[in-house]
Parts: structure tokens; C-alpha cells; sequence
């Protein structure tokens, strides 16, 4: 069949793989919500302090959580031997990655997107801020989805890759924490984002472009 | 398109080394139209090696694989081919149908229907069956029915026989006798000898390919 088909097909059973393992698609989101509700718990009744770290707070407690659902976008894949079939596809290995990494998104980014205006909320984050805490989230998640990838690609043959692949991925994510958070810092006082949005669009486009190529060439060395 | 008289897949000098153990070395054969090969050696020879690098999984240490004419990754081999491994290369969280429908759109759709294809293999009546309450040799049988709802001609079969009964491995011979007598190949390793009077089986004894 065509690549489109292909490339449709496996976000189908990607999603429909995700929606039969449930409990484990739910463990990245409860992280992320855990964490945002403990801090407030830890730094004590002082609205001005949440309220100024909201915006870091969300975001490494998103960054976190999408290292952390990271793990299952090509393990059961390499371990029941699906992995093999994807390369022995005569379509292009890269746009079926891109479609593995999309429907990632879908189950582990998209739900954060939905729940992190509550939390920012919670926090007391002004309301200002929370249109562009919305434009970032949607601009960087799919790139947390994306760099992941190819760190996953990389380590998924190894026995404990875990260690590994947070010290792979998580320097690869500094730029974007750095942007986004500071964009919403900067909402939340007022201040112009235009720029450190257009930044993390440039690098969202960068990465579509660029990740499938290394990733299915880490897949191919991983299956050897 | 291709030459009836040349052999569609030809393998030149192949050698593969793993950790510094020369497994075999100046392996040449080719595989026509309708023809089996058999694979053959003790445990550790290369069989499984030697499979992994005509499915392209593995680069050899030397040595070159042409399909129809053309080197291995200009040609349209992948299109051609199949390959059931160790891992049956399901998931096990799906239904039969549904791994099935999956495994069709990544190749061309093949001679058989998923139904045809379900009722040949004994597997009719579980297309609603997710993949982990069947046992061993049902996966197996699944594993084998993408075989023939995709487009191919050249199999690739690494151990087809374990965890089949008699029954399926009488099975697994009388589809690899159809595909072959179709204009089919397949290449394939097994402990178990072929119980079926195929004319045109090569076999490679691995232990002695050095």
C-alpha cells in the first residue's frame, strides 16, 4: 500500500496500542501533575514566590515527565521483533519514524497541553501569561517528542538504557526550557515573546526536518 | 523485467565475523524461481547471522547480495521479501485482525485475503482473539499468514518449526510447497529435516563454509 497508508497506519495502531496500555499511558501525566501540586506544599503559603516560579515550575515538570514516557516509544517495539518489520518496509523508514513520534505526541504531549492552564492556575500564574504558556507548550512539547526520539533510537538495544539516555536527551533539551520558560516569564510581566516564540517555532521546524533521518539510522544500528 | 535465466537473487563471497570468530567466509549461492534453500549447521555457525544479513539488519564483513541484477539496497528487494524471525513481530496488545491489517499496510497487498490467509493457516474464528491469549504455536501461525497476505516472493524463515505441532509443520511444508511451485523462494533454517520431496532444495552446511 501507499505511504500515506503506512504512515496513517501506524499512528492507528500506535494509538489504539496506547489506549489498550492505559494505566502506563497515565503514569507521564500524574508525574507531571504530582509534581506541580507538591511544590506548593514545599515552598509554603507564599503566593509571590509560586507565583514567580510557575512558569519553571510547569516547565521542567514537563520536561520530566516527557523523558519519562520516552522509554516506551520503541521498546515494545525492539523487544517483540515490530521493529524489524518496520525496516524490512519497503516505504521510507523515516516517515514511518516521524509517524511513531506523532502519535507519541499525541498520548503523552497533548495531555499535558490540556492540563498544565489548570495547573498554572493553581499556581497563580497571571492570567496574561497563560495564552503564551499555551503557545509554548504547543510549540515544545512535539519537540520534546522528537529530540527524544533519537536518544531512544540510540539506547533502545542497551539492557539499562535509561541512565543513558537522560544524559543524551536532557542537554538537548536545555534550549528549549530556557525558551519557553522565559517566554512565559516574560508574558507573565508583560513583556513582548515574539521573539523566543518564533525561536522555539524555528527550532520545532528544525527538528521535524532533521530527527527522522538520524533516528531511523539509530533504529537500523540499534537492530543490528 | 527480470531475465528468467538468471538467478533473481545471487550473494557473492559473503563473509561475517562476530567478535573476532570467523563464522563462514567466500560464501557464494543463488537462488532461483521455485527453488528452497536450506540452511544447516550446529548451534553458533551463522545461520541466524547469515538470515539477519540478507534482511538487510546486518552488513556483512565482505561479500555482496544482488537482487535481480541490481545491489541488494538499490533494488526492490525489500518489496520482495519476507521475513519471519525468532520474534513473532506482533503485538500482542492487538487483535489477530488488526496485527494482521497493520502488517499489510506497511507491504503491497498479496494473493490471499486476511480471511483466505486466517483459514489456511486454522486460525479462522479468532480474528477478534487479542494476541496474548493464543499460545506459542497460534503466534507462530500468524507469523505465517503475513507471509501470504502480503506481496512477495522470496521468504526468509529463521527456525519456522519451533513451537509447532506436527500439524503445523506439515502446514508450513505445504505452503512453502505452493509458494514454491507459484515461482516463490524461500530461504530457510531448521534443525528439523524437510519431510517433503522437494526437487530443487540447495542445502549450505554452515560448519564447513570457512
Amino acid at each position: 500500500m501507499s505511504l500515506t497508508t503506512a504512515f496513517f497506519a501506524i499512528i492507528r495502531r500506535d494509538l489504539l496500542l496506547a489506549f489498550r496500555r492505559r494505566a502506563e499511558l497515565a503514569n507521564p501525566l500524574l508525574f507531571f501533575v504530582m509534581v506541580v501540586t507538591l511544590f506548593p506544599l514545599a515552598v509554603g503559603a507564599q503566593p509571590n514566590l509560586l507565583q514567580a516560579m510557575a512558569p519553571g515550575v510547569i516547565w521542567v515538570a514537563a520536561l520530566l515527565a516527557a523523558l519519562l514516557s520516552l522509554d516506551n516509544l520503541f521498546r515494545s517495539d525492539f523487544e517483540d521483533g515490530s521493529l524489524e518489520q518496520l525496516l524490512l518496509s519497503p516505504h521510507s523508514l523515516s516517515i514511518l519514524v516521524l509517524g511513531k513520534i506523532l502519535a507519541h505526541w499525541l498520548v503523552t504531549g497533548l495531555p499535558l497541553l490540556l492540563v498544565a492552564p489548570l495547573l498554572a492556575l493553581f499556581l497563580g500564574l497571571p492570567q496574561a501569561a497563560m495564552g503564551t504558556l499555551w503557545l509554548t507548550l504547543i510549540l515544545a512539547t512535539p519537540m520534546l517528542s522528537l529530540i527524544g526520539a533519537i536518544g531512544v533510537a540510540l539506547t533502545v538495544g542497551l539492557r539499562r538504557g535509561g541512565m543513558i539516555l537522560s544524559l543524551l536527551v536532557l542537554p538537548l533539551y536545555i534550549p528549549v526550557l530556557i525558551f519557553a520558560s522565559n517566554a512565559v516569564d516574560r508574558a507573565a510581566s508583560g513583556l513582548p515573546v515574539t521573539a523566543q516564540l518564533n525561536i522555539l517555532l524555528a527550532m520545532l521546524i528544525l527538528a521535524l526536518v532533521l530527527v527522522p533521518l538520524p533516528t531511523s539510522a539509530a533504529l537500523k544500528m540499534s537492530v543490528n | 523485467m527480470d531475465n528468467l535465466h538468471q538467478p533473481p537473487l545471487v550473494v557473492t563471497n559473503l563473509s561475517c565475523q562476530r567478535d573476532d570468530r570467523l563464522l563462514f567466509s567466500d560464501l557464494s549461492f543463488s537462488l532461483n524461481h521455485g527453488e528452497i534453500l536450506l540452511l544447516e549447521g550446529s548451534n553458533g555457525s551463522g545461520k541466524t547471522s547469515l538470515l539477519r544479513i540478507l534482511c538487510g539488519f546486518r552488513e556483512a564483513d565482505a561479500g555482496e547480495i544482488f537482487w535481480c541484477g541490481e545491489a541488494m539496497a538499490d533494488s526492490r528487494y525489500f518489496a520482495d521479501m519476507a521475513y519471519v524471525g525468532h520474534a513473532d513481530g506482533s503485538k500482542k496488545e492487538l487483535t489477530v485482525l488488526e496485527n494482521l491489517k497493520f502488517a499489510q499496510a506497511l507491504k503491497q497487498v498479496g494473493r490471499y485475503s486476511i480471511e483466505q490467509a486466517l483459514e489456511k493457516v486454522q486460525l479462522s474464528g479468532y480474528d477478534d482473539n487479542l494476541l496474548q491469549t493464543l499460545s506459542a504455536g497460534q503466534k507462530r501461525r500468524l507469523s505465517l499468514a503475513r507471509l501470504l497476505i502480503t506481496d512477495n516472493r522470496l521468504w526468509i524463515l529463521d527456525e519456522p518449526f519451533t513451537s509447532l505441532d506436527r500439524q503445523g509443520i506439515v502446514l508450513i511444508e505445504s505452503l512453502m510447497a505452493e509458494h514454491v511451485a507459484q515461482g516463490g523462494m524461500v530461504i530457510l533454517t531448521s534443525h528439523h529435516d524437510l519431510s517433503l520431496p522437494f526437487n530443487a532444495i540447495q542445502r549450505i552446511h554452515l560448519d564447513s563454509c570457512h
